[in-house]
This record gives structure tokens, C-alpha cells and sequence, in this order.
């Protein structure tokens, strides 16, 4: 996981991958909440997993 | 007719009506009339079914006469706005689902509650798509902390909390995705149950996040719990993400008392970040059980993490659509969180999910040392509606991001859990405490809930309002 996340950077690429309409003012708090994410999501990468642990999906053929 | 008879126990109502001391008619009025005295103050329903309820009572009085028994007899209730309604535009606590047709179906769990004879009330107050702990909301307006109405209801079920909290009715049905059953119910005084992850159908309620999304009822009793939990129970074809499990009757064993359960306190990350009141109360409750010991929940704190990142990329999945094209019509407050989870890399998402696995794994063997743990629902007391910052531990933080913080780790494993009221001496406000079970096993978490209740330990009082 990145130490330098640049979250407004990303943010600005994501909104023309994702076609989300990404206005002046409301760029601040999008930009805080991916900040958040990513930290809650650092957390979660940096706890090591064996390889054989599978996801929680809900699913039944 | 007197207001007392509303003011009492879903089981009083129903026991009541079922020996023809007063109809399910009666009951109707009673509660039409006081969501008219106090709702416009309070804001927790955003529609009043009023035919519906007293054609559901006329209903409900001949089936008595005719001989039935309904253990819900004439018991009135209401459902967040999210459960769909018959008739009712299902608007999930935002402005873009007021456009969509009236649900043609009412959900499963409103099908169990009339068939038991419930008296549907309403539509209630929520937190915009339930992305939400406040009780807040910018379409409808906030709904009010019954005990104090310049505080919040706690969400994203807020109106489920202040309709109860309020006496308006004796029970509602909430979701519960990451704390939006034991918020509101921390923060309105009441009983909550978020029942284990699967048992109960989510058929023909609006989603928020599949992978963590229960629904479960609200009380001022943990009796009252039971009595529902056993009516909304049962296998539904129209859910696929149910659990095959058989049906599991908590009220038979409700009286048992503890009867030997091994009852441990969460330390670590559930014994910090929290204002004295929520210490206070976990010591109160952990005391009136006999909890001396301390058990770790290994990881709480990425536990949290996994299920923030949950929440907020399979949120924005669901939600993509609409936030590309009516992004104005959100409310600000979860229009810059689906925004962001819009962009979350699938390699997060992935983590997590592998994440909640480990940490199920790590939560069945701490079940095998202890059958309760106790933790606090919320680190502190309904805020004044509006708080945007709390300092906890010296540290400042956002307020309504953290209000959660409790109870996220335990949906992401999806325990069963019944928050319980405690009033402190003196507190003006009550606070919640969450008596968690292992999963499967809600008729622990409601003997232990009723067990306080019994002894006086917790108390759900309707809240004292002008008019």
C-alpha cells in the first residue's frame, strides 16, 4: 500500500474512469472520504493472510 | 380510552386484545391518535397508513371472534421507510425513490407481522439509503431523539427508534447494515435486535450493502423481542441470500435466566475511545452478570476497516447509476461517500471480504471460551442534532463516522446482538449496551436481554413528552 496516496489526483482520474461528475465544491469531502478508505483499507492490507483464506461472498449455484 | 394500555408491552397489548378487553380497534385509534399528538414535533413517520391500520384491526377483531388465536393480536408497529409497503412508494429515505411506482407487495416480514395480527402504522423516518448513524435527514427533515428532541435519534433507523421511544408504537422493524438497529436504540432507550446475518428474509426491502444488510425489530421490552423475533422467523423463496437454518423459538426459553452462560467484557479496542457514560453502563450490565473476565476480539479495529470498505465500494456499486446521473439529488452527506466508493479499487474490496473470513474463523473459537460477550452499542449519549466533531480519548474525531464504532465490528461478523437500555444515575439520557451472542444463537442474547430486564437493570420507559 502506497504511503503517498494522493487522493485529490486520484480522485480527478477516477471521476472521468467512473463518469461521475466530480464539481468544485463538492471535491473536498469526496477527496476526505477516499482518505478514510484508504486508511481503513491499509489496515485491513496489512494484516498478512494465509492464501488459502477465500472471501465472504454469499453465493449458491 | 386511556393512552396507558399503548404505553405498555406489545405482550400486554396482545394479551389484551385477545381476551376482548379491548379491540384491536381500540388500538388503532389510540395509536393514530398519538402520533397525531406528538409526531409533528417528533418526525419519526414519513407515512401514516391509517386506512390500512384500521382495516388490519377490523380484521384482526373478527378473526378473535371467529375463534383464531394471533399472538401479535392488535399490536400496533411501523416499518422504516425501506421495507416495502403495499400501496406505499418505497423511498428508502431519499428524494430519487419518490420517483419510483408504489411497491405492488408488501415484504415478507410485513406479510409475517399482519398474519400474526399487527396493525401496520406507517412508513418511518431513515437515514438517506440507511449510509447513516444520525438519524438525519436532508428530504424528510431529522427524526428526534424521543428523551431530548434536540439530539439525534441515532440511524440509520431513526424513526424506527423515536416512534418506539416516543410510544407512538410498541414496535418497528429497522436494518441493521453496520449499527442502524443498535444506534437509534442506544440513543432512544430501547431493545434492538440484530438478529445473526441470514436468519431473517430482507425480501421486498431496499438494500444498502448485501454483504451485511439484517433486519430486526425494536421494543421497550426484550420480551416484546422474542415475541416478535419468533412471528418474523421462517424460510422465505423470495430471499436467495437466506440461510438455510431451521426456525429457533426464543420465547419458551426466554425465563431461563443466565443458568450457567459464561459472560466475558470486550476489552481492548471496546474499553477506549468512549465518553464515561459508556464505560459506566458496560460496567453496570458486565456487574448485574457476574462478567469479571476480559476477552480480546482479535483485530476489532481492521475488523472496522473491513467492513467501512465493504459498506462504502458495494454501496456505490448499487448506486452507480444514480450518482452518475443525479448527483444533486443526493443528500450531501452520502453523496461524497458513494462518490468516493465509486472509485475504491476491487484489490480493497477483495481484502475485506477475505478479511471477514479470517476474523468468523477467529470469533468461533473465542465461542468456545465464552457463550455472551458484553461491549457498549455507542461511546457516548445522542448528540445534539448537528455534532460534527467529539473528542474521545483526547483525540478529536468526526462525530458521525465514529458513532459506529462498536457496533461495525460485530455486523461484519454478523452476530446476533441485542442492544439493551441502561439509564445511569442521574443521566438524563439512556445509553445502549450490546449483549452479543454466538452466531445462531439469539435465544441467548434475549434470555441475557431479559434477564436485565427482570432485574431492573435495564428499562426502556416511553419517553415524557407535551401532549
Amino acid at each position: 500500500m502506497s504511503e503517498t496516496f494522493d487522493a485529490e489526483a486520484y480522485a480527478e482520474l477516477m471521476a472521468r474512469v467512473m463518469g461521475l461528475d466530480l464539481r468544485p465544491d463538492w471535491k473536498p469531502a469526496v477527496v476526505a472520504n477516499l482518505r478514510t478508505t484508504h486508511r481503513m483499507a491499509a489496515l485491513v492490507l496489512g494484516h498478512r493472510l494465509d492464501d488459502h483464506v477465500e472471501p465472504a461472498f454469499v453465493f449458491e449455484a | 380510552m386511556s393512552l396507558d394500555i399503548l404505553n405498555g408491552s406489545a405482550t400486554a397489548i396482545a394479551r389484551a386484545v385477545a381476551t376482548r378487553e379491548v379491540s384491536a380497534r381500540d388500538l388503532a385509534t389510540l395509536a393514530l391518535e398519538k402520533i397525531a399528538a406528538v409526531d409533528e414535533t417528533l418526525n419519526a413517520f414519513t407515512d401514516v397508513t391509517a386506512a390500512r391500520a384500521l382495516a388490519e384491526a377490523d380484521a384482526v377483531d373478527a378473526k378473535l371472534a371467529a375463534g383464531e388465536t394471533l399472538p401479535l393480536a392488535g399490536v400496533p408497529y411501523a416499518v422504516k421507510n425501506l421495507f416495502d409497503i403495499e400501496g406505499v412508494v418505497t423511498r428508502a429515505g431519499s428524494k430519487i425513490n419518490r420517483d419510483n411506482a408504489p411497491a405492488a407487495h408488501d415484504a415478507t416480514l410485513v406479510t409475517r407481522m399482519q398474519a400474526a395480527g399487527g396493525l401496520l402504522l406507517g412508513g418511518l423516518n431513515m437515514g438517506e439509503y440507511a449510509y447513516d448513524f444520525t438519524g438525519e435527514n436532508i428530504h424528510d427533515g431529522n427524526a428526534r431523539n424521543p428523551h431530548d428532541p434536540g439530539r439525534m435519534s441515532g440511524g440509520s433507523s431513526g424513526g424506527s427508534g423515536t416512534a418506539v421511544g416516543a410510544g407512538m408504537v410498541p414496535i418497528s422493524l429497522g436494518s441493521d447494515t453496520n449499527g442502524s438497529i443498535r444506534v437509534p436504540a442506544s440513543f432512544c432507550g430501547l431493545y434492538g435486535l440484530k438478529p445473526t446475518f441470514g436468519r431473517l428474509t430482507r425480501a421486498r426491502t431496499y438494500p444498502f450493502v448485501a454483504s451485511l444488510d439484517h433486519l430486526g425489530p425494536f421494543a421497550r421490552s426484550a420480551e416484546d423481542l422474542a415475541l416478535v423475533f419468533d412471528v418474523l422467523q421462517g424460510i422465505d423463496p423470495l430471499d436467495p441470500a437466506q440461510a438455510a437454518r431451521p426456525s429457533l423459538p426464543t420465547l419458551p426459553e426466554l425465563e431461563r435466566g443466565l443458568d450457567g452462560l459464561r459472560v466475558a467484557v470486550a476489552g481492548g479496542y471496546f474499553r477506549t475511545r468512549q465518553m464515561p457514560e459508556a464505560r459506566a453502563a458496560v460496567d453496570l450490565v458486565a456487574a448485574a452478570l457476574g462478567a469479571r473476565d476480559e476477552v480480546i476480539l482479535p483485530e476489532a479495529e481492521r475488523a472496522r476497516a473491513a467492513a467501512y470498505v465493504i459498506t462504502n465500494a458495494e454501496s456505490s456499486a448499487l448506486h452507480l447509476e444514480r450518482i452518475q446521473t443525479r448527483p444533486a439529488d443526493y443528500d450531501p452527506d452520502t453523496r461524497d461517500r458513494f462518490l468516493a466508493g465509486a472509485m475504491v479499487p476491487a484489490v480493497w474490496l477483495t481484502a475485506a471480504h477475505r478479511f471477514r473470513s479470517w476474523f468468523r474463523d477467529e470469533m468461533r473459537k473465542l465461542f468456545d471460551t465464552v457463550d455472551v460477550i458484553i461491549a457498549p452499542a455507542t461511546p457516548f449519549h445522542a448528540p445534539e442534532t448537528g455534532t460534527k466533531m467529539v473528542t474521545l480519548d483526547g483525540v478529536e474525531m468526526l462525530a458521525r463516522a465514529n458513532i459506529g464504532l462498536f457496533t461495525q465490528p460485530i455486523s461484519f461478523v454478523g452476530l446476533p446482538v441485542v442492544a439493551v437500555p441502561v439509564w445511569l444515575d442521574g443521566a438524563k439520557l439512556p445509553i445502549g449496551v450490546q449483549v452479543i451472542a454466538p452466531a445462531w444463537r439469539e435465544d441467548i442474547a434475549l434470555r441475557v436481554a431479559r434477564h436485565l430486564e427482570v432485574t431492573g437493570v435495564c428499562k426502556a420507559p416511553v419517553a415524557m413528552l407535551a401532549g
